[in-house]
């Protein structure tokens, strides 16, 4: 159905269909909302972390969907700044899947932190040498900069469009946006890669530890990179399951298989610096620390089969697809890669955050084990819920897909 | 031994003696007396109590009759380096509000209650485990008469926030204090003691300043049967323990085979 709110040329389903096809997003958010209260209202007893797993699926869904959000940032730096123009027919979607997964990470944060309405201390009593400090400030202006990307898309409306201040407003944004792009790339590398930092520097957990460059730990640099390669692919997983949900084909082909091309390559290389990482790591720091590399992959169900996953299936296997032209063209196994790419992604995340809390460093020390609460998950997946809605919501409203009415010329 | 010029005027420091430790745990229980540490009606969930001082309980492995046991009892160590070359504890340099600091007149890392904002970063960093969060409202049952036994000098922690082991820091200020009364410029071997050392009945802690040679704490760190856990790491703590039997110093740290040396 066509209606003064949709943009032109595009068809919609009628209010009704969209009601009801929000309604499980809403009921996670319902979840979600009641978790947050629990947490919030009773403590952080709410959940199952301890003193052992400080950092838990909160953080683990945090890195993951920042991770999976970098498409955003490097969608932006390759349509504004590298000048792939063909990249302009996916960067909407891009910053939109950015913008929730960012705004979401830092909602979820808001709640993971003891003392929330101590927030504000991190800024106000910032320690420079904390990489934490280096995250938050970058995520609080990379949000901004994705708020100000965002801005020119909701102005696209067609109801809003006639207002002629706004739509004069959203131009001009529009005409500077590269400034924002390449200030978002500057923001998002360096939070990328303090996330890995993070991690990097705690130098008295071996198994997290890494050597570096000046203050950078390696896993600086490999967070960077694996999310740059991660992120497109996201990016393009997100549109694909829009076609496929709407049943309609939204992105040419073109712009899907640039990214693709590029994330192959970004991944490859990425292996390759990991692999590297990896070795260095397991010859130099382990040993050093009076510890073997299979000493850590005796815990409780955290084997060796981990490292299969998220180098060889989840990274070695999606790498080739991907880097062969005719193996990528073919839709599933495009998607086939990218699921892998993704899951490999937040397979290393929950490694650095999860496996590095519940390998005891004393040798005397214990194992314990984690399984999150309801009201953990509900958090977590309240992201998922909130992402689906506004993702549907942009899709219904706003020119998400500027090729959509060529496409589809049936929709006319 | 560390040497610490460099490091400020005093280091205050520990030595507890492995092979007098019974393993009693009035060390753990003096220490949360006197630091208003909160209980639990249940205190069985044992990743989510708090217990500056803990006491890790272990074996040399062998069968009866050839088993023997040995206690860590386990503070805050009140590390020097982040394991890095830095001089600043692993759990400091990461604190993303400064709401932790190692202090350089007293070698005491120390925690701001109010200042913490509850991210756990600092507990993930700390190898030792040796920092707690506090997941409840702090609580001291009234009817039982615990509200009555509160340390003044100490403030309690709210929910939400990290708290650890402070080397009794108030007991520092207490003696300052007095000695300042008293017109002197310096505070006596006896005059600073922790709550631990002081209930330990069978005198295995031993506490002082580590950069003061008459101090015991100076001389018995520098026992060739004194170690430190996870020396490896390089975070430099200012807890030393001492112990004659092998086993229990090689369970101090990791080794990969044939690299430990036995004293005997």
């Amino acid at each position: 159905m066509d209606s003064p709110t949709h943009s032109y040329g595009v068809k919609r389903c009628s209010p009704g269909v969209f009601f009801l096809w929000t309604l499980p997003w809403l009921g996670i958010l319902a979840w979600g909302g009641l978790s947050a209260v629990l947490c919030l209202w009773k403590g952080l007893n709410q959940t199952n972390m301890s003193n052992v797993f400080a950092f838990a699926l909160w953080i683990v869904f945090d890195l993951a969907v920042i991770a999976l959000g970098a498409g955003a940032f490097f969608t932006g730096f390759l349509t504004y700044i590298v000048g792939k123009k063909e990249l302009k027919d996916i960067i909407n979607a891009a910053v939109i899947i950015g913008f929730i997964c960012y705004s979401g990470a830092m909602a979820m944060l808001g709640i993971d932190i003891g003392q929330p309405l101590r927030g504000w201390f991190i800024f106000w009593h910032a320690n420079v040498h904390s990489m934490l400090v280096e995250v938050s400030f970058c995520i609080t202006c990379y949000l901004m900069v994705l708020t100000i990307e965002f801005i020119p898309i909701i102005l696209e409306n067609r109801t809003l469009q006639k207002v002629r201040e706004l739509r004069l407003f959203g131009h001009n944004l529009h005409e500077i946006m590269a400034v924002f792009a390449a200030t978002g790339t500057f923001l998002s590398f360096f939070h990328q890669g303090s996330l890995g930092g993070m991690f990097g520097v705690m130098y008295a957990r071996p198994f997290a530890a890494r050597g570096g460059f000046y203050i950078w730990p390696w896993t600086f640099f490999l967070f960077v990179l694996s999310a740059i390669a991660a992120g497109p692919l996201f990016t393009i997983l997100c549109t694909k399951l829009t076609e496929f949900i709407t049943r309609k084909k939204l992105v040419p082909d073109q712009a899907v298989q640039s990214l693709a091309k590029i994330s192959a390559w970004l991944l490859s290389l990425y292996l390759v610096f990991k692999f590297i990482d990896t070795l260095g790591w397991a010859n130099s720091l382990v040993p050093k620390a009076g510890l073997r590399f299979m000493d850590f992959y005796r815990e409780g169900p955290y084997g060796f089969w981990m490292v299969v996953a998220e180098l060889g299936i989840c990274g070695i296997l999606p790498a080739v697809i991907l880097m062969i032209p005719k193996v990528r063209q073919q839709q599933g196994w495009l998607i086939f890669a990218g699921l892998l790419t993704c899951a490999g992604i937040v397979l290393n995340r929950f490694v650095f955050i999860i496996v590095t809390l519940a390998i005891p460093v004393m040798p005397f020390d214990r194992f314990w084990s984690y399984l999150p609460t309801w009201q953990e998950w509900g958090v977590g997946l309240a992201v998922v819920g909130y992402g689906f809605l506004l993702f549907s919501a942009a899709y219904r409203y706003l020119p998400v897909f500027p090729k959509e009415p060529e496409l589809n010329p049936a929709a006319d | 031994m560390e040497k610490g010029p460099d490091h400020g005027k005093h280091r205050y420091g520990m030595v507890i003696d492995l092979d007098k430790c019974t393993g009693c745990g009035t060390c753990a229980v003096a220490c949360a007396a006197e630091n208003n540490v909160s209980v639990r009606q249940d205190e069985s969930d044992k990743e989510r109590s708090i217990s500056w001082m803990q006491i890790f309980k272990i074996t040399n492995g062998k069968p009866y009759p050839d088993t023997e046991v040995s206690y860590f009892p386990r503070p805050c160590m009140h590390c020097e380096e982040d394991g890095h070359g830095h001089h600043t504890s692993p759990c400091v340099t990461v604190c993303v509000a400064t709401a932790t600091k190692l202090d350089p007149n007293s070698g005491i890392v120390s925690q701001i209650y109010t200042r913490c904002i509850g991210c756990r970063y600092c507990q993930a960093a700390c190898p030792y485990k040796a920092r707690y969060f506090n997941w409840w409202d702090a609580y001291f049952p009234k009817g039982k008469g615990l509200d009555r036994y509160l340390t003044p000098e100490v403030s309690p922690r709210m929910r939400g926030v990290v708290e650890k082991c402070t080397f009794c820091h108030h007991r520092l200020m207490r003696a300052k204090t007095r000695a300042y009364a008293e017109d002197r410029r310096e505070i006596e071997e006896d005059e600073y003691i922790t709550a631990c050392t002081e209930a330990c009945p069978a005198q295995a802690i031993t506490f002082g300043d580590l950069n003061n040679p008459k101090h015991r704490v100076s001389r018995l760190a520098k026992s060739p049967n004194a170690f430190r856990l996870l020396e490896r790491l390089n975070t430099k703590p200012k807890v030393y323990y001492l112990s004659t039997k092998d086993w229990v110093r090689k369970l101090a740290d990791n080794y990969l085979p044939d690299e430990f040396k036995p004293l005997s």
